[in-house]
């Protein structure tokens, strides 16, 4: 079980992360172009503008209206995408199986990582159940999402610890990873690949189009 | 669906319509829309929106109803778009019509949220997606399709027949020749520099705005002219009833108009979404990726002419004033500074208002709300308490409105909330202020 998780399996995931972000893109772009108003009116650079405006902390007015909920939307952003390509057991799995490695995290940081994204995601939770305006818009599916989000980290952490039997965490672990990977493209964590494509077709309509600002 | 005061309002525009539609109709509608009209935006918006409700803050409507979650940008959505998508269009026609009240009635597409949402995502796009289905099935407030069969029959917003409007042109003429005796409005008057286009409302409820326009490109001295044909018109609000082939018809008569006159620009009055129209949906629909001549609007006209001394102000009005920054034409064309330019320069005593420039609260008016007509207009006046409240902090007599639909809105929210101001033009503070030079006092027409 150990070994398909650790080789097939992984594999297959990353297969369907990257075929599967390619697909959603290059269809996206296709339909653009029958979309008749985004390709003539796209410009990268106001576009890069809006998005620097938004991966910034505070340099929109809508952060800084809920500092809190911006602090820890972006800890938690941040922490999820660098904790698993930065954590030490990580990149040794590479190295051992394509010989590549890089910097890693130290693992006291690693582990705390891995807490913020399990506080964020708790937080988000909580907050989907408890502010009126964001429960009336949530389904049940937006619970689950944050809850497989959070899956990986929370067994990561405890297989650092040895909670429970290591193996099966390990595995636990390996599988949530890959079914999260996996989910990317076709679930709403596609956001994180339409992020910069919404974001600068809204950056060149106010920015290229209408000369205002958009953050 | 919930039950908010709103569902009491009788509207026969959406209440009959919806009697003589099947479940067959609206599903063909709807598929029409959402498969074959949008594309890529349509599908993206909605896959990446991660239901986080930060838009809410972006939305006057949501903060002037005590944050109801019913009110909040992606509440709207998911009341309709997502529903609609969800179950493929099979909605019943009472399902239909919470809709249309809340596509018509509950955003007026003023793209403040857009500015709000982390990704961008264009919430006014989606809610106009679902006017278009609902015009599509004839289900839309009855004042608001009345302009747009106006649009129709006569290319204006308001029924005005030709002969009216060129008498209206001719009296209000005379009208300014009483003031200033140098005074013309030159009709049809090929290769002029300008053609001054105005909304239907001017001269059917307005009149003496053309009186104004006319003593003002005399003191100026402008190479101006108006035409005498149907395309006068620069408003638009087939554009906001969803009805986009009446739309482009409106746009290109406007610009065939400016091109038959060979006019060097269209230079339009004081009203936001007719700039929007004009410039951005209009030309869109035709096809045409920028407007054939350039089209400058009222508040840049303004400040240009002050800018370059051609108007010269003889003594600034000292009333205490703020200003209303219109969705159109300063979160749409960037005109914040140029119109605390003309401010300054016409007012000594001015107070902004906060959050202003693009951030400003809308005026609930425009999109296409306030001609949805008298039996929203309650539901109009509830939905921005938070324009009344930011009106107030100014303490301001005078709020200056350079957009006809904030001017009208507004206007009503002062008197809903007893709120003691008034709204003006630019132009009424003009005709004030500004200094008449002595050789065109004297003379008696040219």
């Amino acid at each position: 079980m150990y070994e398909l998780s650790r080789g097939p399996l992984v594999w297959i995931a990353f297969a369907i992360f990257f075929f599967g972000s390619a697909y959603r893109m290059i269809s996206m772009a296709r339909m653009a172009r029958k979309d008749k108003v985004v390709w003539p009116y796209m410009r990268w650079g106001p576009g890069l503008r809006s998005i620097l405006h938004w991966i910034v902390p505070f340099a929109s007015r809508n952060m800084r209206l809920r500092p809190a909920f911006t602090i820890l939307s972006f800890l938690f952003h941040l922490c999820l995408l660098l904790t698993p390509i930065l954590t030490v057991a990580h990149v040794m799995l590479w190295k051992e199986s394509w010989g590549v490695s890089w910097w890693t995290l130290p693992d006291t940081l690693s582990k705390v990582m891995a807490v913020i994204v399990i506080v964020g995601a708790l937080t988000f939770l909580l907050r989907r159940i408890a502010n009126p305006t964001v429960r009336f818009v949530t389904s049940a599916s937006d619970m689950v999402l944050v809850v497989l989000v959070m899956a990986p980290f929370a067994t990561g952490l405890m297989a650092f610890y040895q909670v429970f039997d290591y193996q099966t965490i390990v595995i636990i672990h390996m599988w949530t990873g890959a079914i999260w990977l996996a989910m990317i493209p076709f679930t709403r964590i596609a956001h994180m690949l339409f992020f910069p494509v919404t974001r600068a077709y809204m950056g060149a309509e106010f920015g290229f189009v209408r000369g205002t600002k958009d953050w | 669906m919930n039950e908010t005061p709103e569902s009491q309002v009788v509207d026969p525009g959406i209440d009959e319509a919806i009697e003589r539609l099947t479940p067959e109709q609206i599903q063909s509608a709807v598929q029409r829309v959402l498969t074959k009209e949008s594309a890529a935006r349509l599908k993206v918006y909605l896959d990446t929106c991660v239901r986080c409700g930060v838009c809410a803050e972006g939305c006057h409507t949501y903060l002037s109803r005590n944050k109801d979650p019913l009110f909040s940008p992606v509440a709207k959505v998911k009341q309709t778009v997502w529903e609609l998508i969800k179950r493929d269009g099979k909605v019943s026609p009472e399902e239909l019509k919470e809709m249309a009240r809340i596509a018509y009635t509950e955003c007026g597409a003023c793209r403040r949220c857009a500015m709000y949402c982390p990704f961008g995502i264009d919430i006014s796009y989606l809610i106009m997606q679902v006017r278009r289905i609902c015009s599509l099935l004839g289900v839309v407030p009855l004042y608001l399709q009345d302009t747009t069969n106006s649009h129709a029959a006569t290319m204006n917003q308001m029924w005005v027949q030709q002969d009216e409007w060129i008498d209206t042109l001719q009296w209000q003429e005379e009208d300014a020749q009483l003031e200033l005796p140098a005074a013309r409005i030159p009709l049809e008057k090929e290769g002029a520099d300008v053609m001054y286009s105005v909304i239907a409302p001017e001269p059917k409820i307005l009149a003496q705005l053309l009186g104004n326009i006319s003593q003002i490109m005399t003191v100026a001295g402008i190479d101006w002219t108006m035409p005498a044909t149907d395309g006068w018109d620069n408003s638009n609000m087939a554009m906001y009833s969803g009805d986009f082939e009446i739309m482009g018809r409106v746009e290109r008569l406007h610009w065939e108009t400016a091109a038959r006159l060979k006019v060097k620009k269209i230079v339009m009055g004081e009203c936001g979404h007719a700039y929007r129209g004009a410039v951005y949906d209009g030309p869109r629909w035709l096809g045409w990726q920028f407007p054939p001549i350039p089209m400058v609007h009222a508040i840049e006209f303004y400040h240009d002419l002050l800018s370059s001394g051609r108007i010269k102000i003889k003594q600034k009005s000292t009333k205490h004033v703020t200003v209303q920054d219109p969705c159109n034409t300063v979160r749409g064309l960037n005109l914040g500074e140029k119109l605390r330019y003309v401010v300054d320069a016409l007012c000594e005593n001015f107070t902004d208002m906060t959050p202003n420039f693009e951030h400003n609260y809308c005026c609930a008016a425009g999109g296409g709300i306030i001609n949805c007509g008298p039996p929203w207009k309650r539901s109009r006046m509830l939905s921005n308490k938070v324009k009344a409240q930011q009106l107030e902090a100014t303490g301001a007599e005078i709020v200056i409105t350079p957009c006809h639909n904030c001017h009208s809105g507004i206007e009503d929210i002062i008197g809903f909330y007893d709120l003691g101001m008034h709204t003006k033009f630019i132009s009424d503070i003009l005709m004030e202020t500004m200094e008449i030079p002595a050789e065109l006092k004297g003379s008696s027409g040219e």
